[in-house]
């Protein structure tokens, strides 16, 4: 059995554990520092171990697998973990600064750390029934994230978020039951292998759109994201950014799994849905972006937009596409939280992130402007950065198909994304304060200035390290979508023999 | 057997259905609730029902001998139950939370997030810690 594989999930929560026992000391946000780290090292200690063998499996106490829990970590598996690691830990040196004594007292970094363990456990298993429980780890600790500090807007966001995710997570235990009830396992390696017996293809598809509408509603996809602009804005900045940055990417990454792994029987029916919804996502978000005039609710229709791409890279089913999606994926992470770590910055500053009551944020803290158009034109698509190459692999693998209105509307939205960003920069960054306000960085204590750029400098610099040498990147991309594509590796791997 | 535990599931499902369509959000956990055990029921019966076999190993076998019922289904049934327990008491907590706050438990006028009128999003004091005072509203105007 392979400990690589538990450190990742079993460090976050002791450090949940410690940082709970600890909440009323400064300790306690320390040792959340500490345990993150932590977490990074592991994580790049299971990435390098994955990277050599390719895939890494392990079976619970030692009941063989379909029988007993399997963790595994594939390619894509191991490149979340470490990004999951990443983004966590800038979050939390964020929160250092960001998140009162108050909230601390209730538990605030006990619920991140639980957070982080819902996430990379969710990365990590081999058990659809497991996953589920993953699941629901993840969002218990958002549902008390998400409502932690009790605002007006918190609880009003959190009603709907807590409503409409708890239908999308019935709805995928009633999936798991159908599919144990017609295959027999939970095992997704013997899943892989079992539903190619399966008779009856039609009920196969009705629980494949089952698994849709499940994980649509976690990555936010058209026609179910309406939780999400709903509730992003509401909580502390640091909140935003990790749910911004890794929730919905947990229901994309089911998505690919479930989509690659098992349901690839009746590819024409379901990933034609999949495409379609994803050009509709892609739209409506960057429309709903468009319409916004709050700094964070921008960045929240933003996410739906870009969730859009993911799909339709995974819609389209060829080794480029996929390819594209995992690039995307990794990319859309780093890039998301920065831009809401800037926007709290901005609200900090400059006193709110309601574009009409900020301004003068370029004359008087070019630093942190400078620092927005990094992740802002990687978002939307400009080359030399991160997001140029995940764009790019995308549309290529739409126009190798020849689908022309696809690609068309891909690119399109890239436009529009411009467009909304230059809506912030036109109005936080370029005419002065409304209130006569100068936003300085440098009227932040020493300490504060530190905690809050140290995690935007960085996850701006590996933007830009992503984007201006993107070979090994796309290298790993590609041997990530081949793995997807054929999953005889994995296969092997968890279950010990040949299939 | 199963045809009468398919009769409830599908009862079941489209009470919480007709339940989740109110804008009542107390309505709308009750919903819930029923769905939730819908699903559970639907996991028991999808692992098949085998009357009167309980999956017990005599001693000193390894191996259950002969046709014994299915006992994985009733594990999962029972985390599912656990999880969905401790979520609903989360939920109804905020919502009673909610319904102090806001004094409402309609969710067409939840609109606090999301105000018609955009510039009456006041987020510059979120999360900045300071808990708002509670401002109780009575059972008759929010309808329960």
């Amino acid at each position: 059995m392979s400990w690589l594989l538990v450190y990742p999930i079993i460090i976050p929560l002791l450090t949940a554990v410690l940082a709970y026992l600890f909440r009323n000391s400064p300790a306690g946000r320390w040792i959340s520092v500490a345990g993150t780290v932590a977490l990074l090292m592991a994580s790049i200690m299971l990435m390098a171990e994955v990277l050599e063998q390719g895939v890494v499996a392990a079976q619970m106490s030692n009941w063989q697998a379909p029988f007993g829990i399997t963790l595994v970590a594939d390619l894509l598996g191991a490149v979340m973990v470490v990004i999951t690691a990443i983004t966590g830990l800038a979050t939390v040196i964020y929160t250092l600064s960001e998140i009162p004594e108050r909230m601390e007292r209730l538990g605030f970094h006990a619920l991140l750390q639980m957070l982080m363990v819902g996430v990379v456990g969710a990365f990590l298993t081999g058990d659809l029934f497991n996953l589920y429980v993953w699941f629901e780890v993840m969002l218990i600790s958002s549902f008390g994230l998400l409502v932690l500090g009790g605002t007006r807007e918190q609880l009003d966001g959190g009603i709907k978020y807590v409503m409409l995710n708890l239908v999308s997570t019935i709805m995928f235990l009633a999936g798991i039951g159908l599919l144990y009830g017609l295959t027999g396992t939970l095992n997704m390696a013997d899943l892989h292998l079992a539903v190619r017996g399966v008779e009856n293809t039609g009920l196969l598809t009705t629980i494949a759109v089952m698994f849709m509408v499940a994980f649509g509603v976690k990555a936010a996809m058209f026609p179910l994201f309406f939780w999400l602009p709903a509730s992003y804005h509401t909580p502390p900045v640091a909140v935003s950014a990790i749910f911004a940055g890794l929730l919905t990417k947990v229901g994309v990454y089911a998505l690919i799994r479930m989509f690659t792994l098992v349901f690839d029987q009746d590819v024409a029916f379901t990933h034609t849905i999949l495409l379609w919804l994803a050009v509709v996502t892609m739209v409506t978000g960057v429309l709903g972006a468009a319409a916004m005039n709050d700094f964070r609710r921008i960045l929240s229709f933003h996410i739906i937009s870009q969730i859009g791409y993911m799909v339709l890279g995974l819609a389209l089913y060829t080794p480029l596409g996929l390819m594209g999606a995992v690039f995307y994926l990794v990319h859309h992470i780093i890039v998301k939280a920065n831009l809401f770590f800037v926007a709290g910055v901005a609200k900090r500053i400059a006193g709110s992130t309601d574009l009409a009551r900020i301004g003068g944020l370029y004359a008087h803290a070019p630093l942190l402007a400078f620092l927005f158009l990094i992740p802002a034109f990687s978002l939307a698509g400009f080359p030399p950065l991160s997001g140029f190459w995940a764009k790019y692999v995308v549309v290529k693998a739409a126009l190798d198909l020849e689908m022309w209105f696809v690609a068309g509307v891909a690119l399109g939205v890239g436009l529009l994304t411009i467009f909304s960003m230059t809506k912030i920069w036109g109005s936080a960054f370029w005419p002065a304060h409304p209130d006569g306000i100068k936003p300085r960085l440098s009227d932040l204590p020493t300490f504060d200035r530190v905690a809050l750029m140290l995690p935007i400098i960085a996850l701006a610099a590996l933007t830009c390290l992503i984007g201006l040498f993107p070979e090994p990147f796309v290298q790993f991309a590609e041997r990530s979508a081949n793995q997807l594509l054929d999953p005889t590796d994995y296969v092997t791997t968890v279950l010990g023999v040949q299939p | 057997m199963e045809l009468l535990l398919a009769i409830t599931i599908g009862v079941l499902v489209s009470t919480s259905v007709y339940l989740m369509l109110d804008r009542n959000v107390l309505r709308f956990l009750f919903g819930l609730v029923l769905l939730s055990n819908a699903v559970n029921l639907l996991i028991f019966t999808g692992g098949r029902l085998t009357a009167g076999a309980p999956p017990l190993i005599d001693a000193g076998e390894y191996a259950p001998t002969g046709v014994v019922a299915n006992a994985l289904p009733q594990a999962l049934v029972l985390t599912a139950i656990v999880i969905g327990f401790g979520l609903l008491a989360f939920t109804l907590a905020l919502v009673y939370r909610t319904y102090m706050t806001l004094g409402t438990v309609n969710s067409d006028e939840m609109r606090v997030a999301e105000p018609a009128d955009e510039s009456k999003l006041d987020t510059g004091r979120l999360g900045m810690g300071k808990a708002n005072p509670a401002k109780p509203a009575t059972g008759q105007e929010a309808g329960i």
